[in-house]
């Protein structure tokens, strides 16, 4: 990935960013979050086939955005970008620039807007293997689904990895932890796992860009990400809005239209 | 054997909804007396966590009513509440949580007998269905006894 | 005193299992979950699995569940009723299938659990579990059990301690009154065994630092806040290393109630969480990550050894496997080491 060192390390020297989050070599044949801020030290940075985790969560981190402005490695192939934080005034052209990276190719977007034009071109829809995955939770029957679900959220830990991993949890104080009242029960219950993800899966209504990095954060691997996934699909095809498109996006449930169809209201 | 008796929790809006249900008793109209009714200014006050928490509680069924597009008392209050609704019943769907359950309508102040209708119909419906025990079980699962 | 040594087979150590469930005891062991290795309930030996370095989780959850009952309320006319469970509600609980350094960290978690107060709940379930420990003939590169006191064939905090042999047969080590009383339901499996060599069976697994080293190096490198900051910088404080963790004790207590009755929980927490050590100022003496991270292994390699005169770390490595973004404590700790 040359390319991308190349540019990184033009960013850095111009002064043009401070600091370019990308990929580097882990643990075990891992890959690893990377900070970079001296030129020098951008050989290190790599993208391969095992580069999912998404690093638009550094920039929204008090700690890495202090470090001043930031290139962000984005793999655009699962939706990894900053324009969903944009949308939603959390970065801008002033805090944060994208390189763009799909198909083994280093794409410089200099600004929001020619983020959006890039991501335009490339099809933000779920891959085969996470439709096939939400429809296996569809083709089972209610009870099915019910026992799927109170096994699978009975066993979360409530670590909070999944939020602390999600781009779009960047909350100061999450709901969950306001105790007057004490609304999402601190104990890892069955009943108060389930309160969490349907919680969180709601708030991120129409804002989860499906990168999936709440079950890959996960030490117990719980598919929640369907949960999110699932609603982005619903708000895509109910009130054309999806995540990670625009900038400028619109938050569905802060949002109508006066002809949003339904068929259950009597 | 005593037949099962739906515990219904409606939550309704302050000028449509709750307005028809007291048109429905001023008129005389009968219904089943399963439901318990909260008050709000507006459906686009109810949080979704709220029928959550009524099932916690014990409610079998919900019904949330409040006024027609356009007719909203804060104008726009009841469009959010349908977004908001639409996204949240797929997802009770997804979880495998009988939707049938969860009632949403809109009631006018005017229409009193729209009202009885819809309780009796939802609360005939949840006989059928039986009690949600399942979701109910969850409350107080999962925790050891500190022995 | 010489450790009592004996061959288990398979059908007598499938024959222990079942007799100890059929006993009563809940027995958990790590199994296959879709690929997953982590603890789960087992009746049988098929149902334990074998082939892995190590289970997801630990085996805490046996003596500081995840969500745990401290007592329960309610009220009668005026009266406040206090519900304690007693000795009763305690279960008599087998782990079977844990490795050196789980039993060993419960040593460190006896420490946390007993250190000003004699935690009740804590010291009932240590009391009624037994702890059956599989030597590990297989490491990989996040263990570092050996430069933590520990090691792959570690005695330390087993009842009794299986080396796997050929075809499918264990050496047992009986190493307290427990594991004889548990061998004991299998009086079967009474071949002496003192010529197995059970040494060369073991992995290997190198040192890499010495636990006093690391521990006065780490009280030194406390100011040095951008070694902190530099292995912090891509922590999430998302709790994943304190809650998959064999000695990390931190927790939280909530009430639920509804005004008429309630329950006292106790459930797990972490100190990498932002809010852990938020005061009601709004004063937060540890705001940034790095800050946390350093408490996090001062924690376990100063603090603990300095107070409890145990470490905090077995070095089993699920932090770091579990780690989203890779941060590795055996990393983090070697450099703290070399550090001027």
């Amino acid at each position: 990935m040359e390319e991308l060192r190349k540019r990184a390390r033009e960013l850095l020297a111009t002064g043009e960013v401070k600091v370019v989050i990308g990929y580097g070599e882990g643990s075990a044949g891992r890959i690893r979050p990377l900070f970079i801020t001296d030129p020098a030290g951008a050989g290190v940075l790599m993208f391969d086939e095992r580069c999912l985790a998404n690093l638009a969560v550094y920039l929204l981190k008090a700690e890495v955005k202090q470090l001043g402005k930031a290139a962000g490695t984005a793999p655009i192939r699962n939706h990894s970008n900053g324009l969903q934080p944009a949308a939603e005034s959390q970065v801008s052209d002033e805090t944060v620039r994208l390189i763009g990276v799909a198909d083994g190719k280093a794409v410089d977007l200099p600004t929001l807007a020619s983020a959006e034009e890039y991501v335009a071109s490339v099809s933000l829809e779920p891959a085969a293997e996470e439709k096939e995955a939400l429809a296996r939770i569809e083709r089972m029957t209610m009870e099915e689904r019910w026992a799927y679900w109170n096994e699978q959220l009975s066993r979360c830990l409530k670590c909070y990895a999944c939020r602390a991993a999600c781009p779009m949890c960047y909350c100061t104080q999450c709901t969950v932890e306001c105790n007057q009242p004490q609304w999402i029960p601190v104990p890892a219950t069955p009943l108060g796992n389930l309160e969490w993800h349907v919680m969180r899966a709601m708030h991120l209504a129409g804002r989860c860009v499906g990168c999936g990095e709440c079950r890959r954060a996960c030490p117990i691997d719980l598919p929640i990400d369907l949960l999110t996934k699932k609603i982005g699909e619903d708000v895509a095809a109910g009130f054309g809005l999806r995540a990670g498109s625009s900038r400028k996006l619109e938050y569905a449930l802060s949002t109508y239209r006066p002809d949003d169809r339904e068929d259950f209201i009597r | 054997m005593a037949e099962f008796e739906p515990r219904i929790v409606a939550f309704v809006c302050n000028w449509c909804t709750y307005a028809g249900a007291d048109l429905t008793g001023t008129s005389r109209i009968k219904y089943a007396a399963n439901v318990e009714i909260i008050r709000f200014p507006c459906t686009g006050r109810i949080d979704f966590m709220l029928l959550l928490k009524a099932f916690a509680s014990g409610a079998d069924a919900i019904i949330v009513s409040g006024c027609h597009p356009n007719d909203c008392h804060y104008t726009s209050g009841n469009f959010h509440a349908r977004r908001r609704w639409m996204t949240f019943r797929s997802l009770l769907d997804y979880l495998g949580i009988d939707v049938r359950r969860v009632q949403f309508s809109w009631v006018s102040a005017a229409e009193g007998a729209k009202w009885a209708e819809v309780v009796n119909s939802t609360t005939a419906a949840v006989r059928e269905l039986g009690p949600f025990t399942g979701y109910r079980q969850l409350a107080g699962a999962g925790i050891e006894l500190g022995g | 005193m010489e450790t009592e040594r004996r061959i288990l087979t398979r059908e007598a150590f499938d024959s222990l299992l079942q007799k100890a469930v059929a006993a009563g005891q809940r027995a958990y062991g790590p199994k296959d979950l879709d690929g997953r290795i982590d603890f789960a309930p087992i009746a049988r030996l098929d149902d334990l699995s074998t082939g892995h370095v190590q289970t997801t989780q630990s085996a805490k959850f046996a003596l500081f569940p995840k969500v745990e009952e401290l007592f329960s309320f309610h009220r009668e006319g005026n009266a406040q009723v206090l519900d304690e469970a007693t000795e009763a509600d305690t279960p008599e609980t087998l782990l079977l299938g844990v490795r050196p350094c789980d039993a060993a960290a419960i040593a460190s978690l006896a420490a946390i659990f007993n250190w000003d107060t004699r935690d009740p709940q804590f010291n009932r379930r240590l009391a009624r579990t037994t702890v059956v420990t599989i030597t590990c003939t297989h490491a990989d590169e996040y263990c570092f059990c050996t430069s933590v006191g520990g090691g792959p064939g570690n005695s330390t905090g087993s009842d009794l301690l299986l080396t796997p042999l050929e075809g499918g047969t264990y050496l047992a080590e009986v190493l307290t009154a427990r594991g004889q009383a548990l061998l004991a339901l299998v009086p079967e499996s009474s071949t002496p065994a003192n010529a197995v060599d059970k040494e060369s069976r073991l992995a290997c697994v190198p040192s890499r630092f010495t636990a006093e080293t690391v521990t006065a190096k780490m009280a030194v490198a406390f100011d040095r806040e951008g070694l902190w900051r530099e292995q912090s910088l891509r922590c999430l404080g998302c709790g994943a290393c304190a809650f998959v963790c064999p000695t990390c004790a931190c927790f939280d207590i909530s009430d639920e109630s509804n005004g008429i009755q309630g329950k006292r929980l106790r459930t797990w927490d972490s100190c990498g969480f932002s809010l852990f050590t938020k005061h009601t100022s709004g004063h937060n003496p540890r705001e940034v990550q790095s800050q946390r991270w350093r408490q996090r292994l001062m924690h376990k390699f100063v603090y603990m050894p300095d107070r409890l005169k145990v470490l905090g770390c077995v070095g089993c490595g699920r932090c770091s496997r579990s780690c989203p973004v890779d941060m590795n404590i055996l990393e983090h700790v070697t450099k703290v080491a070399e550090v001027k």
